[in-house]
């Protein structure tokens, strides 16, 4: 049923060779084509609305792949995803999207995930977005994950944007109960006319709670990037906030992060950057033998690695 | 042979004028070993820039074996066998230890671990490091000799490797420094050390721009002593003071 393009697609958005181990979901062009639930990890289709449910049992472990690819040109994708990894549970959950978009007309997937992070869980979320094709037609990806992480329950959510994709506005909610941590590591490359623009809020709901969210970018083209993080601590929270950009060419960053702190025992601190590559380290490189254009594209992609 | 002839650097800056290198004349003969030595500022590193391709002179010719390599870039005097470890080395967000030392062996096949080793530095600590803010000033400098231990140029340019190593180090520096060395190379050490300076055949002496004194290292080494001496007094002593003891 998957054709050799769409197994390209899914290696770059989840590094699948072949069938993912463990539970999946694959939704190709508006459909789900193929889905697999094991012991304790269930994936079943929503009823009401396009989209699955999740429902990791207490103390489970494994791995939930939930790719979606766009291959027609024109097709529009809204897709709700409930979430649920249920306490002391350990779960590794691939998502990602992939567009080939071979015509004229707009391929855009816009996906709503609610992810509940019960009380002493684990989970490790990875979202990559990427995008291809022959045709003149955008392609657009506006995820929306809203995230609760609860006591003593850790997140981390990668989430990457690196190739192809035309215009992106992604959001981010997570709220954060005593005891839990989150970490949120952005990583996005804009070309050409791309833009991108990127609204974390993370609430530091209860005491002990942590967040750090870093985000990485590199502006090239004369795309363009916004990004605002937010970090609002109601409780003895801490709390981190990084952004830091590489500009090049005739690009334009925005980087507003905020902190906020309704709690006199809250520790938040934000750091912003935005500049073009280090001319010392261009030449270090060139001095170990790489061309100009080497040089820059070692440093890019180290810095988003 | 490497060879600078009448090499003059120049730099411009809103009406100001600054020579940096003054009719600079070296020649380097493969196999053997310099130490280029004088005050701050006297123009060492620029020497090193100039002979790397990193500045370009105002007048004047870079020469390698007969070849004019006077207006190649950085890249190709690399390819051509020149190295540099760099008195500040650059930090880089993202990339790590293993990295750079990958990029630095596309030319050589020197193994990365054992280029760590030589300098002191356990690979399975540092191999895996990110080189940022988080290396501290002697690891970063330690690891930049590494680098270009594992690029192994047949120029060899190192400036100031003794800057921030500490006193235990030290000694396996001079060692790695003096080891590596062939027939097949030229090591410039930009360096203030005795100890390394007991240990090449030339010494080059700069002051203000210019070579002040130059030979081997048993002509020119008492000499520096007795200058060093004159130079700390003279910017020591109040204007019009004269030192009896002072050659000049
Ligand atoms: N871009 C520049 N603009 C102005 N002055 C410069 C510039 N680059 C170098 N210089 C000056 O040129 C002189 C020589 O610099 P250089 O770095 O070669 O000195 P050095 O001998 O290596 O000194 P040190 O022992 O402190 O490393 C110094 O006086 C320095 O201030
Ligand atoms: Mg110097």
């Amino acid at each position: 049923m998957l054709t050799a393009l769409d197994k390209k697609i899914l290696q770059e958005i989840a590094d699948l060779h072949g069938d993912p181990p463990g539970a999946f979901n694959i939704r190709k062009n508006s459909q789900g084509v193929e889905r697999r639930s094991m012991p304790g990890v269930e994936v079943a289709p929503k009823k009401d609305k396009p989209g699955i449910d999740i429902i990791v049992e207490k103390n489970k472990e494994g791995t939930v792949h939930i790719p979606v690819l766009l291959t027609d040109t024109g097709q529009s994708d809204l897709v709700y995803n409930n979430i649920e990894i249920g306490e002391g549970a350990n779960i590794l959950l691939v998502a990602g999207c992939g567009i080939h978009n071979p015509g004229s007309g707009t391929a855009q997937h816009d996906g709503v995930h609610e992810i509940f992070v019960r009380r002493g869980a684990r989970l490790r979320y990875t979202e990559k977005h990427y995008g291809e094709g022959e045709g003149t037609g955008k392609r657009v990806l506006n995820p929306q994950t809203v995230i609760v992480v609860e006591e003593g329950a850790y997140a981390e959510l990668e989430l990457v944007q690196i190739r192809g994709v035309d215009d992106t506005v992604r959001t981010t909610e997570a709220t954060i109960k005593g005891d839990g941590h989150l970490l949120i590591y952005e990583r996005l490359l804009t070309d050409t006319q791309q833009t991108a623009r990127s609204d974390v809020v993370v609430t530091l709901e209860g005491d002990g709670s942590a967040a750090r969210i870093v985000s990485r970018s590199v502006a090239k083209g004369s795309s363009n990037q916004v990004f605002r993080p937010r970090l609002i601590a109601y409780s003895k929270g801490r709390g981190h906030v990084e952004c830091d950009s590489i500009i090049m060419d005739s690009a334009t960053i925005r980087s507003i992060p905020e902190i906020w702190a309704e709690n006199s025992e809250a520790e938040l601190v934000h750091e912003a950057a935005i500049g073009k590559i280090a001319g010392e380290q261009m030449i270090k490189l060139m001095c170990l033998g790489l061309t100009e254009e080497e040089a820059e594209e070692s440093i890019i992609s180290g810095f988003l690695k | 042979m490497l060879i600078l002839e009448n090499m003059n650097l120049v730099l411009e800056e809103e009406r100001k004028r600054i020579q940096i290198l003054d009719n600079i004349d070296l020649q380097f003969e493969w196999g053997k070993m310099y130490a280029l030595t004088g005050p701050n500022g006297s123009g060492k590193s620029s020497v090193a820039r100039v002979i790397m391709g990193i500045m370009k002179p105002t007048k004047g010719r870079v020469i390698l074996d007969g070849e004019d390599i006077t207006s190649l870039g950085i890249t190709e005097r690399a390819e051509k066998g020149i190295g540099y470890a760099f008195q500040h080395p650059a930090r880089f967000k993202g990339l790590r230890v293993v990295d750079l030392l990958e990029i630095a062996m596309k030319l050589s096949e020197k193994a990365e671990c054992q280029c760590l080793r030589q300098i002191g530095l356990c690979p399975d600590q540092y191999l895996e490091r990110e080189l940022d803010n988080s290396l501290s000033g002697g690891e970063i400098k330690r690891i930049e000799i590494a680098t270009l231990l594992a690029q192994d140029p047949k120029v060899r340019l190192f400036d100031e490797p003794e800057a921030g190593i500490d006193l235990w180090s030290f000694e396996q520096l001079v060692d790695i420094l003096g080891s590596s060395h062939t027939s097949d190379s030229i090591t410039i050490i930009i360096s203030h050390q005795e100890k390394i300076l007991e240990m090449v055949d030339e010494i080059i002496v700069m002051e203000g721009g210019k070579i002040t004194m130059k030979g081997s290292r048993e002509d020119i080494w008492p000499q520096i002593q007795e200058s060093a001496r004159c130079i700390c007094r003279q910017t020591c002593s109040k204007e019009g003071e004269i030192y009896a003891d002072c050659p000049r």
